[in-house]
């Protein structure tokens, strides 16, 4: 193998023998564990990894995952999906985001059925479009609903410099951008958080860098790697946090080390800071309101901010989900999606009440749409150790 | 994590604009967010129509091969 | 550049016109020629009738374009019955400002793919409307077809039973994929092509050979996963496909990589999924194996007992997750 091939890149990544493998060596490996290890995946994707590969179905019962924040859309709160469609509704404008956006409800109605009734509302594959559209439409107010964690927002900082190069007067900005480490903060400083090893995002660390979870893994004292989002990536950065609780080390280590630096993406980042800056307060569904834990355009940059501009439209009253959501528990592995008292009743995934059953990579949304199959033996990796 | 795949650069404009392809499947995306030099051959991680980094090819290689060998040797342990 | 106008679809002479320097001329046939209010058939035995509609945008797309959609479409739902084509209606809603030669590229093409089997177009109906009030142009067709088997022995997605095999005529997902690449908002470039084809001349050969088929269905919208749940759902029987056994091109899973999907749940036009004991499978693939766009036919899984309603994907690791129904409109993943 000396040149590598496209394919390897996913094949290599997903080869069975490997995963089979792995699974075997973290089952050894585990044995010796005077305790669970109870590990946080942060992001969406990780969590879409393992349920898509069924991961979790070939771990030790000492190994569970306490599923994260999940994705950018599912954090967001009501009161700003209602911002989206209280903007989609102004007169001649056209309201853009990105892919589930326009399914999320707010507290009464969705992009998708605002959109079908009138308003222009479209999803874009990149922001990237939005430049072309607002040139498109000199007579319309476009305006772009910026959502995503660190991974997507220089994106939008690069659309905002293109968008000040062309001098576009009807392209606005609406911020949603947030941050990785002061949501999962938030979520390990609770005392009956029950987290006690995270496996760090793969993308967001390839912007910002590993370094961002240095001092989590010291204030909490917990294995930290960041890991690649094929299922193998995945299975070899919990055998790393295995042999990081058995040598009772509480580094971050980087298992996708072929993307993923200390430093980062410097350029990305230096992009970000030239138009965005931290928001001092931002209300996350779940899990509350998290300072500086999210971002906005910078002041110099108000005459394309979206919540100035039409700041008349939008309200900032919080709403909060279901007095019976319990969310937040469930983020914070204090509890699991069927202790909660309206999960699968009232709260589905064509109707849900909180963050965790909004997207495809909620906890509540996964365990309802996989708790029906019973789980039969998976091939018996144990046993054959035991008669070797 | 953010969902963001590796392609292979085979083309690439004045403009910084590359052209990615995916098993077959090409799309134009911006090479503004890349610290480094892009060439033809690179494989990068795109999203959202930008390419955010290049993968470190050796060490992709090196982490195959060591994949390689775990599964040896445990087949070579129940041999 | 002449274009559809709103008096061509008024039924006067303009009218008259359109259809007979277009339609006529290309799907003659006597029935057709008489230009009654409704074409007279001599019909035996069982009879299958169904009928579609085809919206598809963009109009035209890498393999295919709305017309021979539309008459694939239909003549493949009713050689999903076991049914021999014959007979097929036809309606145009156009928009005004259609450009005509795109109007004569659909048309040539439908004739094109009615020429597979040997079905007419026997009935037809046209209609101009305002801008706006239907996206560039919709087909209706509607097939009858003549059904050969006993009706104990017509597939059905009520008799998969404990036992079958479940097989795919092809690689799958390819249509779909086409259709979301083409999207303006995409830009993507590929070799993707429509697997749009007429699957007669293959099914006619399966039910030639004796096979007892249990159940036929084309995998069109909701994709191979829509089929699959309907027939658990339906027979309450569980489905189990081994994931790695699917056939998928390269180019539609780079499309599903590239933008979060599965290719299970993406559309096809000339594939379709089959239902029958685990004995005859060899017989079916060799059947396969004489067709040109059936090379990469696969069996890939079985029907049992485990979850009946549901249909379990196995991964070659030994783990398994349920295949859903697609649920609301396919969205690009961005996390």
């Amino acid at each position: 193998m000396s040149t590598l091939q496209l394919q390897d890149l996913y094949q290599g990544f997903r080869e069975p023998k490997t995963i089979q493998a792995l699974a075997q060596k973290i089952h050894q490996a585990a044995h010796a564990l005077n305790s669970p290890l109870r590990i946080m995946e942060v992001c969406g994707g990780h969590t879409h990894t393992i349920m898509k590969y069924g991961l979790n179905q070939l771990l030790p019962e000492k190994i569970d995952f306490i599923h994260g924040p999940g994705c950018p859309v599912c954090i967001m709160p009501k009161e700003r999906i209602d911002h989206a469609i209280a903007l989609a509704q102004m007169p001649n404008t056209i309201l853009l985001t990105l892919g589930d956006m326009i399914r999320v409800p707010g507290s009464k109605t969705s992009l998708a059925k605002q959109r079908a009734l009138g308003s222009d509302i479209r999803a874009l594959y990149s922001p990237l479009d939005a430049l072309k559209i607002a040139q498109e439409n000199p007579d319309k107010q476009v305006i772009f609903f910026a959502i995503g964690f660190e991974t997507t927002t220089p994106m939008t900082a690069a659309v905002i410099q293109q968008a000040l190069a062309l001098k576009l007067s009807n392209l606005f900005f609406h911020i949603n951008h947030v941050l990785v480490p002061p949501a999962v903060e938030a979520i390990l400083s609770d005392s009956a958080c029950q987290v006690n090893a995270l496996i760090g995002p793969s993308h967001v660390s390839v912007i910002s860098g590993a370094q961002i979870y240095q001092s989590l893994a010291v204030r909490y004292q917990m294995p930290i790697v960041v890991s690649g989002f094929e299922p193998v990536d995945v299975m070899q950065s919990i055998l790393m946090i295995v042999e990081q609780a058995l040598q009772e080390r509480h580094e971050v280590e980087i298992q996708y080390s072929r993307a993923v630096t200390e430093q980062g993406n410097q350029k990305a980042q230096e992009m970000i800071d030239a138009y965005l800056e931290p928001r001092s307060h931002f209300r996350w569904r779940g899990l509350g309101d998290i300072p500086l834990s999210a971002l906005q355009l910078k002041d110099a940059y108000k005459s394309l901010n979206a919540e100035s501009v039409f700041k008349a439209f939008l309200s900032d009253e919080p709403i909060d989900d279901h007095k019976l959501c319990i969310c937040g528990d469930i983020l914070k592995g204090v509890a699991k999606p069927q202790d909660c008292k309206v999960f699968g009743r009232g709260c589905d995934p064509s109707r849900p009440l909180g963050s965790c059953m909004v997207s495809s990579e909620g906890a509540c949304n996964a365990y309802y749409r996989y708790a029906e199959v019973a789980l039969r033996s998976v091939k018996p990796i144990e046993k054959k150790r035991a008669t070797a | 994590m953010c969902l963001s795949i590796p392609s292979k650069v085979i083309q690439i404009d004045a403009a910084n604009i590359a052209t990615v392809d995916t098993m077959g499947v090409q799309r134009q995306v911006s090479l503004d967010l890349m610290p480094d030099p892009v060439v033809i051959g690179d494989y990068v991680l795109i999203h959202v129509g930008f390419a955010m980094n290049k993968i470190d090819q050796e060490d992709a290689l090196e982490s195959l091969k060591l994949y390689q060998q775990i599964h040896d040797s445990l087949e070579a342990e129940e041999g | 550049m002449k274009v559809i106008e709103l008096s061509q679809g008024g039924g006067g002479a303009e009218s008259q016109q359109l259809v007979q320097q277009l339609f006529y001329r290309y799907f003659k046939n006597d029935i057709l020629l008489k230009s009654e209010d409704a074409a007279v058939l001599s019909l035996q035995g069982q009879s299958a009738f169904t009928t579609d509609s085809y919206t598809v945008s963009p109009l035209c797309f890498q393999g295919g374009n709305i017309g021979n959609l539309a008459v694939a479409g239909t003549l493949n739902d009713l050689a999903m019955m076991g049914a021999a084509p014959l007979y097929l209606s036809c309606a145009f809603m156009i928009e005004e400002g259609l450009p005509f030669e795109t109007l004569k590229k659909v048309v040539k093409s439908m004739a094109e793919e009615l020429q597979k089997t040997n079905a007419k177009i026997v009935c037809g109906d046209t209609k101009v409307v305002p801008q706006g009030a239907v996206d560039k142009l919709f087909i209706n067709t509607s097939g009858i077809g003549h059904i050969k088997s006993a009706s104990e022995s017509v597939p059905s997605a009520h008799r998969l039973q404990k036992g079958d095999a479940i097989l795919v005529s092809g690689d799958i997902g390819r249509h779909g994929a086409v259709v979301m690449s083409a999207r303006e908002n995409m830009n993507l470039q590929s070799d993707l092509k429509s697997d749009c084809e007429v699957v007669w001349p293959v099914v006619e050969t399966l039910i030639n050979k004796g096979l007892s088929i249990h159940a036929l269905r084309d995998a069109t919208r909701g994709g191979l996963a829509a089929v699959l749940n309907e027939w658990a759902q339906t027979s309450q029987v569980c489905i189990e496909v081994e994931e790695d056994k699917i056939p998928i091109s390269d180019p539609v899973q780079g499309l599903c990589e590239l933008l979060g999907f599965e290719a299970y749940d993406f559309a096809n036009e000339g594939t379709f999924v089959m239902s029958l004991p685990c004995s005859q499978v060899e017989a079916a693939l060799a059947v396969f194996q004489q067709f040109e766009f059936t090379q990469q036919a696969a069996m890939i899984g079985k029907v049992t007992e485990f979850q009946p309603g549901l249909v379990v994907l196995q991964t070659p690791w030994g783990s398994q997750r349920v295949l859903e129904l697609p649920k609301g409109e396919l969205l690009p993943r961005i996390c």
